[in-house]
């Protein structure tokens, strides 16, 4: 019952922003710890290199330069795509949330992100080596199915798709399609050459290409979303409400499905299947700013971007020259805050 | 169900008492034809899976080598002793070991969505095992089933701690299970990616379970475990009777029901966590076995356990034997079969409690 005054609108102070004109002033502070920390992203690594160097490879390059060359080519790039993995996941998970009416909604626990993957595996296993847009729409296809098939298994029967259903639902189709998965990969040996760093969920060597033609989906998700915050505000508040003040409630739900899908098919493209961004930070980003999807949205997409580029950067760090994938990183973080909030829902 | 004082036994009932040492054991009828039905289909399965693989031996030859005589082929005692057998017979252990800590979780947490993997207990298992071979230089190990019990347990312990306030409905309690379950598969991953490039394709096939390569040393293990702790779960079918009727009717009946709840949750920890230490996270036969010996003798835990034992057994040879050959010369791991086999199943049990 408490989750209720942070998930649903409730009277009395519901966010840490309590003033509606400082919302926008917040996004830009988060904005900038969002550069602060790609900035240090870029410098951090198996090889150090000053911010100085950076600045200079951004803005005179210099490509005689060794260092300026890493930034350039592998740093650079691997950032970008983190930002890009975390704002979709996350921006994702706020509008499942704010959609279904679900605390536990997100890709990584309803079986989207397992679904997108398993739909690239199998592409990698059937066309060989396809091109990288191709990656992404099979990303997407995989994602919908995954959708779809959940949702119906979880309403079967009596109740309808509860929470906990649908969690669960979401579970057991991540568990059988990670099964398939092993057992394409086992079968076929230059499939798991080609992917089996991808599986676990990992930014490492991702390039220019990737960013480049995987992107655009998760920007063509993410602003279709941005554009929706309006209505699914009013869709948070109950389907009924939302009918009742003029809303075509199915119209909106398949808009923000298919802005899931485009956010979550180019993420999963990129980075694999990465758990957890999109549970955990749009209950962070309520928290402070209330139930208004006009501005989750936006919080959420810098906070994912946020999260992964943190986790991503002490992955780098904390044992090198190893690293740690970001798959393991947020779930190191995000399945205690689950266990947690399973124990608080009713 | 009946009461343990029920001075007349009902027809259906068989009572089988001692009083020296005290145990009494009251059979469902059903069990004395279905228990030994089993047990044959449980032979034949061991000699057909045998028989099979990547080169034949005729059935009779097969019983010929395993007991030790000649078949005139040499190769015949080599492959049947010693790649053959050990592996099918830790298999069809890890199936009795993981039936019997399915039934038992089901009854005492009264949840027919249990499972031992589905909670965590492999997976805290493996967090132990692994990271004792990843972070020791010269690993011994003999030691792994002691860290492998330690981690069950340790999981066993957390899903207990974390269920007892609050309450917990059935499907909470596995949501919690996922929790901790991906939280320690998160902890194997990163004790993977400190391997070597080589090790990492083994232990990305250990992670979802697999029998290759398992040799006698494993089938002792696994029989003195299984050896003391299935007895000893038995002994206590009677208290599980009366916890699965809820902890109010239990407490009436005179169960002391938290010493045993501790006691039989450990055993079922015990049995997960051995199972791992064999052949890596095997899932869902501790939810399905159970299930299916229940549809086969009712739900008194006196021939429950011993059929959840066969019928994992029977489950898990099956299942080897599909991933040795449907794909051959490839082989699967035992745990993407036990899991395509499971994960359907699993859908089915949730769609029929919604009902």
């Amino acid at each position: 019952m408490e989750s209720q005054s942070t998930f649903a609108p409730g009277g009395g102070k519901t966010r840490l922003i309590g003033s509606a004109a400082m919302l926008p002033v917040g996004l830009l502070v988060a904005l900038l710890l969002l550069a602060l920390a790609a900035a240090v992203a870029v410098g951090l690594g198996a090889a150090e290199i000053d911010l100085g160097t950076v600045s200079r490879a951004l803005v005179a390059y210099d490509s005689g330069q060794i260092e300026q060359v890493i930034i350039r080519t592998v740093r650079l790039p691997r950032v970008v795509a983190g930002l890009l993995v975390g704002a979709g996941l996350a921006a994702a998970g706020a509008i499942m949330q704010g959609v279904t009416g679900n605390p536990l909604a997100s890709p990584g626990l309803l079986g989207i992100n397992a679904g997108a993957a398993f739909a690239v595996v199998v592409g990698v296993y059937v066309l060989g080596a396809p091109p990288l847009p191709v990656y992404g729409l099979l990303a997407m296809i995989g994602a919908t199915v995954a959708g779809v098939l959940v949702y119906a298994l979880a309403s079967l029967g009596r109740g309808g798709a509860s929470p906990a259903k649908l969690t669960l639902a979401g579970v057991i189709f991540s568990l059988f399609v990670s099964a398939l998965t092993t057992a394409l990969l086992v079968l076929d040996q230059n499939t798991f050459d080609q992917i089996r760093f991808w599986t676990v969920g990992s930014l490492a060597g991702r390039d220019w290409g990737m960013v480049l033609w995987l992107g655009p989906f998760v920007v063509a998700g993410l602003a279709l979303g941005l554009l929706l915050g309006p209505q699914i505000t009013t869709l948070s508040l109950g389907a009924d409400v939302a009918r009742g003040l003029g809303q075509q409630v199915g119209r909106t739900r398949v808009l923000s499905a298919a802005a899931v899908i485009l956010m979550v098919g180019g993420a999963v493209a990129i980075a694999g299947p990465v758990g957890f961004v999109g549970l955990v930070v749009p209950h962070a980003v309520r928290v402070l700013v209330g139930y208004d999807y006009r501005w989750i949205t936006p919080y959420s997409a810098v906070g994912g971007a946020l999260l992964v580029t943190v986790a991503d950067t002490a992955g780098r760090v904390v044992q090198r020259p190893q690293e740690v994938p970001i798959g393991v990183m947020l779930a190191l973080v995000g399945a205690p805050y689950f266990i947690y909030l399973v124990r608080r829902i009713r | 169900m009946t009461t343990p004082t029920d001075p007349f036994p009902r027809p259906g009932w068989i009572t089988l008492r001692s009083r020296r040492p005290a145990v009494s054991f009251r059979l469902d009828r059903r069990a004395m034809t279905i228990i030994p039905l089993l047990l044959v289909a449980l032979l034949l399965a061991l000699i057909i899976s045998t028989s099979q693989g990547e080169y034949d031996i005729p059935m009779l030859d097969v019983m010929r080598a395993a007991v030790g005589l000649e078949t005139g082929n040499p190769n015949h005692a080599l492959v049947v002793r010693d790649f053959r057998l050990p592996r099918i017979l830790v298999a069809l252990l890890i199936g009795a070991a993981l039936g019997v800590s399915g039934g038992i979780i089901q009854g005492v947490t009264r949840n027919d969505l249990a499972d031992p993997g589905l909670l965590g207990v492999n997976a805290g298992a493996g967090v132990l095992v692994v990271g004792y071979l990843t972070l020791v230089a010269a690993p011994d190990t003999t030691l792994l089933p002691w860290l492998a019990l330690a981690g069950g347990l340790g999981a066993a312990a957390i899903i207990y701690g974390l269920t007892r306030r609050g309450g917990s409905s059935p499907v909470r309690l596995i949501l919690l299970g996922v929790g901790l379950a991906s939280l320690g598969a998160a902890l194997i991953n990163y004790f993977i990616t400190r391997l070597e490039v080589d090790s990492a394709q083994r232990a990305f096939v250990w992670l979802t379970g697999s029998v290759y390569g398992s040799t006698w040393a494993d089938v002792r293990l696994l029989l003195v475990w299984a050896g003391l702790l299935i007895p000893a779960a038995m002994l206590m079918s009677r208290q599980l009777n009366a916890m699965a009727l809820g902890d109010a009717a239990a407490v009436g009946l005179g169960v002391r029901v938290e010493p045993y709840r501790a006691v039989l949750l450990a055993a079922a920890a015990g049995l997960a966590a051995i199972t791992v230490t064999a052949a890596g996270t095997i899932a869902f036969v501790g939810l399905v076995a159970p299930h299916l010996a229940r549809r086969l003798v009712g739900p008194a835990h006196e021939a429950l356990l011993p059929a959840a034992a066969l019928t994992g057994s029977l489950l898990l040879v099956v299942a080897d034997l599909a991933a040795r050959t449907v794909i051959a010369p490839t082989e699967l791991p035992i745990g993407v079969t036990t899991a395509l086999i499971g994960a359907p199943f699993f859908a089915w049990l949730l769609y029929k409690r919604g009902k």
